[in-house]
């Protein structure tokens, strides 16, 4: 089975993925692609913290997780990886070989130096371009925080404004 | 006789964090029903990233001095965010799973201090939720 969700959301595992998305997707693993969690066993302790029982939860840096990931591609089981922030999965879609199809933007928050697209989604000039340069080479993007939103493609989400 | 000394709102003595509008509805329906709900300093993660309710919530207890943080989901961003704060700050303590039940207890006992007040009224908001019926 593939991977039932690539994620961007800069939360990293929390309620909307565990059960927004983990229980209609009947989720059994997590990959979570985070070279500074990868190294810190207590931030692994927390984060495992909020995963049920019955979810694997695996921590991996980003050259890590390209290797790792025909594996998991292949797992009979639903799984999501998850990654905090646009840059990570831009190098995760390149180390990986491109066998990624479908990235979804869950959550990149405000900050200083990014406008508002939708209410959980800000972006820099340098992100709309990651996110950009991610859609040319062939990825399907789109915003979609829980399941029971629309999924908002990126050409929308690039033009959108928080004012309507 | 100090008037406004005698009618000012009593001091944070807790942080509540959590998703939408939560904190804002309990620490609401604490004021009505006992008019204490000032005593609770409420905030939203909504629109945030997981560094800034971390930030938020640090300058808050900064600003309010509490020292006790009360969150929705055991495993949400902002009990994720407090427990990072923890790792620098061991006189706070995180009381998770809030509800109205807790909140009122902790409340009608601002004489003791913040945290056994809180450790109290967890049991009190455990034994609150209850099933009737077939």
């Amino acid at each position: 089975m593939p991977i039932a969700l690539y994620r961007i959301d800069d939360r990293l595992i929390h309620g909307q993925v565990v059960v927004g998305w983990g229980q209609p997707l009947e989720l059994r693993f997590i990959v979570l692609v985070d070279d500074d969690v990868a190294g810190s066993e207590w931030e692994q302790e927390l984060y495992r913290m909020g995963v049920p029982p019955e979810m694997e939860v695996h921590f991996l840096a980003v050259d890590e997780a390209a290797a790792a990931l025909p594996a998991f591609q292949s797992d009979s089981r639903p799984g999501l990886v998850l990654v905090g922030d646009i840059d990570t999965m831009t190098r995760l879609i390149a180390q990986s070989g491109h066998t990624i199809h479908a990235v979804n933007v869950g959550g990149v928050h405000h900050a200083a130096g990014r406008t508002p697209r939708l209410r959980y989604v800000f972006l820099s000039p340098i992100e709309e371009a990651g996110l950009q340069s991610i859609a040319h080479g062939g990825v399907e993007v789109t915003a979609q925080d829980v399941p029971g939103s629309p999924a908002v493609p990126l050409a929308e989400l690039l033009l959108a404004t928080l004012d309507g | 006789m100090d008037v406004l000394a005698q009618h000012s709102p009593p001091p944070v003595r807790a942080i509540i964090v959590a998703h939408g509008a939560l904190a804002d509805g309990l620490a609401s329906a604490v004021q009505q029903i006992t008019g204490r709900g000032s005593m609770f300093h409420a905030m939203s993660n909504s629109g945030l990233s997981l560094a800034d309710i971390k930030d938020s919530v640090s300058r808050a207890l900064d600003e309010t001095g509490a020292r006790v943080i009360f969150t929705d989901l055991p495993a949400g961003s902002c009990t994720m965010a407090v427990r990072k704060i923890m790792r620098a700050r061991i006189d706070v303590t995180v009381v998770t799973g809030v509800n109205l039940s807790v909140l009122l207890d902790f409340a009608m006992h601002e004489t003791i201090d913040p945290v056994t007040a809180a450790r109290s009224a967890l049991e009190r908001g455990r034994a609150s939720i209850v099933a009737h019926g077939a």
